[in-house]
């Protein structure tokens, strides 16, 4: 069939047929669309009873938990790709959000400077990460863990120097906290789709189109795939990881800001053990834990089914706790899945 | 050899010692462009010094580098590619996973600008690859597959055709036929021919006579550190250039050696 197809045609329409296939079969992305697809038809089955398929209330509900998940998914996911991990992606939220309502409430900041200075402090712990990573040489894995109980410990010790309990609360006293809520954590519609939602839409965008169509981009995919390799012709493989770094914690720092807006107060213990769904969104998108490989959109997939998972099994009415239970599988399956991928990708076409 | 035309690339009784090891010996060699230089010894010849002399990682400690005829003494890597001198290393500088329109740009990506916004111009790169690669005579199947799945031969090809693309004026190639089999080592070779063609200046270094000798133009024999001389290709035939690689009367002794064993275990 091939051969025929060569001998009519032009010399590589052949190729060029074969080739779409199998970079079908090698997009990083795929089974993440396919996963999402099953899983929101599956609960579709499951959740009958309130109209999983057909409610835009519903929907409102998950694509919320999704975006929980999917903002921070998106720099985590350019990170994994870049060769790296970042274990204090999950408590970041928490100790921005604190530090938030630490200048709003006690040291009575406008919320917007406030909200700057957050930002900032982000983008510095992003640094120290990053800069650690790539001067000592030690894995990222064990730097962040290290930076993720340091800030757990502060985020619990300061929190209850500060106000006496485990929260800090009455973050809407603070001044122009109202024009901030409304672009960062307020409701689009009647069924109260949050405007979270497209900030987690925006940014998967904007990340899938800095890795696939930027040099930055280019440098990401060969700073994991052969950080040697990419010195050797010329690219400053640091630089490209503690920019990473930085991306990572500022956009955890954004989602600490969307939180304490949201919910007006922030728990010492929020945003723990994120960091590992986090991850899990970035595997289901086909980032290899080697680096080098997946996708943005596949992220934001693995977000939205993510989050499908969290909603679904309580609109179904089974015990919550089988939550963990779905993630894991989800994890071990498309852990599975990327390494038939990247067999594929890395063995030789006869 | 006109005092008016200085050679593109020339060594001058070029030394190097690690403490008291002399690594190499008052080696001579030059390469014009449109020509083939291949240097050629066993393990523990002086190649890698060589090499390494060649394309900036170290310098030499005695002797002198002329690039046009004038003395230049390279830093770094990076310094001596300014001056055209590119070094396609065995393990290549490729990153398997990504496609190979990414890999070719790598580090020097084409970009394109709209106001503010700058970005990776992919259809110039993908384009790019393509009329590169068919004038190398390289026929890939598709730009955007993995470098890893290309074959060993064809990573190599790619990388001589990056080089010379990014204006490589001599081409330094550091055993490129060493890992393959007999076919994926003749499409190297073939590349190494057009890459010549294109007025590339080519040293070729190479354990392997069989694969030298098709395409050098001038050769260069090493044999611990020091040069068993320098040949023009009309002054030596493959025989004589096997039974100097192989070190000569060594290799008479030993085909002496082993006539008295096949005696022995005969008798």
């Amino acid at each position: 069939m091939a051969q025929t197809a060569a001998s009519s045609g032009r010399d590589d329409e052949r190729l060029v047929r074969v080739g779409a296939l199998t970079r079908l079969l090698t997009r990083p992305d795929i089974g993440a669309l396919l996963g999402a697809i099953a899983v929101f038809l599956a609960f579709g089955y499951f959740a009958r009873s309130v109209n999983w398929i057909g409610d835009p209330a519903i929907a409102a509900g998950w694509t919320d938990q999704a975006a929980q998940y999917g903002i921070v998914a998106v720099p985590v996911a350019l990170l994994m790709i870049g060769g790296e991990f970042d274990l204090s992606a999950g408590v970041m939220i928490g100790s921005s959000g604190l530090l938030l309502g630490y200048l709003a409430t006690h040291a009575h900041m406008n919320i917007w400077p406030a909200m700057a200075l957050v930002l900032l402090f982000g983008l510095a712990v992003g640094l120290v990460n990053g800069l650690t990573v790539t001067r000592t040489r030690l894995p990222s894995f064990i730097v962040t863990l290290a930076t993720f109980f340091i800030l757990q410990g502060v985020n619990a010790a300061g929190t209850l120097r500060l106000t006496g309990t485990t929260a800090i609360d009455d973050i809407d006293s603070a001044h122009g906290f109202s024009s901030a809520r409304r672009l960062f954590a307020s409701d689009l519609t009647q069924w109260s789709f949050k405007v979270k939602v497209l900030w987690w839409i925006g940014l998967t965008i904007v990340g899938a189109w800095l890795l696939a169509k930027t040099r930055f981009g280019n440098w990401i995919y060969s700073a994991g795939g052969d950080p040697d390799a990419a010195r050797n012709v010329g690219v400053p493989v640091a630089r490209t990881k503690i920019l990473l770094f930085m991306m990572t914690s500022g956009v955890a720092a954004l989602m600490g800001i969307i939180e304490a807006l949201e919910l007006r107060s922030m728990q010492s213990k929020e945003g723990i053990g994120l960091e590992f769904i986090f991850i899990i969104c970035a595997v289901v998108g086909g980032c290899l834990l080697t680096g080098g490989y997946g996708s943005v959109i596949g992220t934001g997939l693995g977000a939205a089914m993510l989050g499908m998972v969290q909603l679904g099994i309580i609109d179904a009415q089974w015990d919550s706790n089988w939550t963990y239970t779905f993630q894991g599988a989800i994890l071990f399956l498309a852990v599975i899945l990327n390494m038939v991928v990247r067999r594929r990708a890395q063995s030789v076409r006869r | 050899m006109t005092p008016s035309e200085p050679h593109l690339l020339a060594g001058e009784g070029i030394s190097k010692y690690y403490g008291n090891v002399v690594a190499l010996r008052d080696i001579s060699l030059h390469v014009d462009a449109g020509e083939v230089t291949c240097i050629l010894g066993d393990n523990g010849a002086g190649k890698s010094s060589l090499i390494q002399i060649l394309s900036g990682v170290h310098q030499q400690d005695g002797g002198r580098l002329l690039v046009d005829g004038d003395e230049v003494s390279f830093t770094s890597p990076r310094h001596a590619r300014s001056h055209g001198i590119a070094t396609v290393y065995q393990d290549l500088a490729m990153v398997p996973l990504m496609s190979i329109w990414r890999n070719f740009f790598l580090g020097a990506e084409p970009m394109k600008e709209l106001g503010p916004l700058r970005w990776f111009d992919a259809k110039l790169a993908r384009e790019t690859v393509r009329t590169e690669l068919r004038a190398m005579g390289i026929d890939i199947r598709d730009p955007d597959q993995p470098v890893g799945t290309l074959s060993g031969g064809e990573r190599q090809s790619l990388a001589i055709a990056r080089a010379v693309y990014f204006g490589a004026r001599v081409l330094i190639l550091d055993e490129p036929t060493s890992a393959l089999g007999v076919k994926q080592a003749g499409v190297v070779l073939k590349y190494i021919l057009q890459a010549r063609d294109r007025g590339v200046a080519v040293i070729f270094i190479t354990h392997n006579p069989h694969h030298a000798y098709p395409v050098g133009d001038r050769f260069v024999i090493l044999n611990r550190g020091q040069s068993l001389g320098a040949y023009g290709k009309h002054e030596i035939d493959r025989q004589e250039l096997v039974r100097l690689m192989a070190g000569g009367r060594e290799l008479a002794e030993l085909e002496h050696e082993l006539e008295e064993v096949r005696a022995e275990v005969e008798g």
